[in-house]
């Protein structure tokens, strides 16, 4: 360009550089929580409504009941579960500088439950967003969280997980009505001096985005089960091995294997795929049905409490759903 | 060189007792999946991506609900075989 020919003056200042002060080396979980409605549907109950039965239910998805919100809304659910991960990390809400809600099924397009749960549990100031990933979404939400941390724009994070799928649930459609259901998970995130949450493996596949769908013309969820079967387990043992690689472990090295709670053959066929059938395996689904983004911190939770996996386990944390997206990690257990 | 139809209808009589437990003897062309042999769409997404690999074929998921008989599927492999 002729005009650069002229020399800059000497005396004109430098561009200003923009700061970005350090990160954290890592990130872990600190705390967990779940919340689960009081209404418990039966598959006996729903063997009244739809052509099934309980053996039926049982032998193709694994659940033996599920939980529906019949009060509760979806801000009420991430509250509580919220308000007990918090408590079980120890932390003060007003430490919370980050919320992130990974959620398909809130009643309300605005204002996002991210915001609402800060201001419900008090939190003055907390940067607050929903993300929707279908069921991957906390995993999604949780690699955010940590990648906030490390990027040093965060140093507490509160992830959580909640869904409310019976107000978008067709409860004619015997093959849906019968997995899905209502709850809420959380998680705090906080800096730590070695990673606790490894890289995530995610991605999508666009192209089969219609398998799984809820329509602006159709007001409830549909899928097409057994094509999502097929897609899940046979692409989804590589994207679990990819997050163990990534966080320089193998699937050897795992104590628990956390699946998002789909469907229990799907993830009998995965735990043998990815060869930790010996592991602990979260089967929360039997009681707890298919709740989307809020299955993996809902079956951690129990997982933890019930002392089926210790503090300091190694888990891999695997969810997958419309989108088609999916996305894991491997997590130390609190 | 492309499996035979009896090749085939063994291989998937096999499968079939691994992925949902069918007696290999029950395994005949005219059976339905569904009604003859209690294969749910489960295990029939199972038993198809078993086939797959086996006879080193495709069959995508519109062709399987086509295939309603031990019959149809033994013919559809054989002719996808062919084509490979």
């Amino acid at each position: 360009m002729a005009a650069s020919a002229q020399p800059a003056p000497s005396s004109s200042p430098p561009a200003l550089q923009l700061t970005h002060p350090p990160g954290a080396a890592g990130a872990r979980i600190v705390g967990l929580g779940d919340y689960r409605p009081t209404r418990v549907v039966t598959n006996e109950e729903l063997s009244r409504r739809v052509d099934t039965d309980d053996q039926w239910i049982r032998e193709r998805t694994g659940i033996a009941e599920r939980r529906i919100a019949e009060s509760e809304t979806v801000a009420d659910m991430a509250t509580e579960a919220a308000a007990k991960a918090l408590a079980d990390s120890g932390l003060a809400a007003g430490e919370i500088d980050l919320i992130v809600a990974a959620t398909c099924s809130a009643e309300n397009r605005l204002p996002g439950i991210a915001a609402v749960v800060a201001g419900r549990l008090g939190m003055p100031a907390p940067g607050a967003y929903d993300l929707n990933a279908a069921c991957a979404g906390f995993c999604y939400a949780l690699a955010n969280a940590a990648d906030a941390i490390r990027a040093g724009n965060a140093r507490r994070v509160l992830v959580i997980g909640v869904e409310k799928l019976s107000d978008i649930t067709d409860w004619d459609d015997r093959s849906t009505c019968i997995i899905f259901a209502d709850g809420a998970g959380a998680a705090v995130v906080e800096a730590s001096d070695s990673p606790g949450i490894g890289p995530v493996a995610w991605g999508s596949d666009g192209a089969r985005s219609d398998t799984i769908t809820c329509l602006a013309d159709d007001p409830y969820l549909r899928m097409e089960g057994p094509a999502v079967f097929r897609w899940a387990t046979t692409s989804l043992t590589a994207v679990g091995r990819r997050a163990c690689e990534l966080a320089g472990i193998t699937t050897r090295d795992l104590d628990a294997l956390v699946l998002h709670q789909a469907n229990l053959r799907i993830m009998d066929s995965l735990a043998r795929s990815l060869g930790v059938r010996d592991k602990v395996l979260a089967r929360d689904i039997v009681e707890a049905g298919n709740t989307s983004a809020a299955s993996i911190p809902m079956a951690m939770t129990r997982m933890r409490n019930s002392g089926e996996i210790a503090s300091g386990d190694l888990a891999l944390l695997l969810a997958f759903g419309a989108g088609l997206t999916y996305a894991g990690q491997v997590v130390r257990i609190p | 060189m492309p499996a035979s139809e009896s090749d085939i209808l063994q291989g998937l009589a096999e499968i079939l007792n691994e992925v949902a437990g069918v007696d290999v003897e029950q395994v005949t062309p005219e059976k339905s999946f569904i009604d003859d042999l209690d294969v749910d769409s489960l295990s029939m997404v199972e038993v198809v991506v078993a086939a797959e690999e086996k006879f080193e074929v495709r069959i995508p998921d519109d062709d399987v609900k086509n295939l309603r008989t031990v019959g149809d599927a033994v013919s559809y492999i054989k002719s996808a075989g062919v084509a490979a």
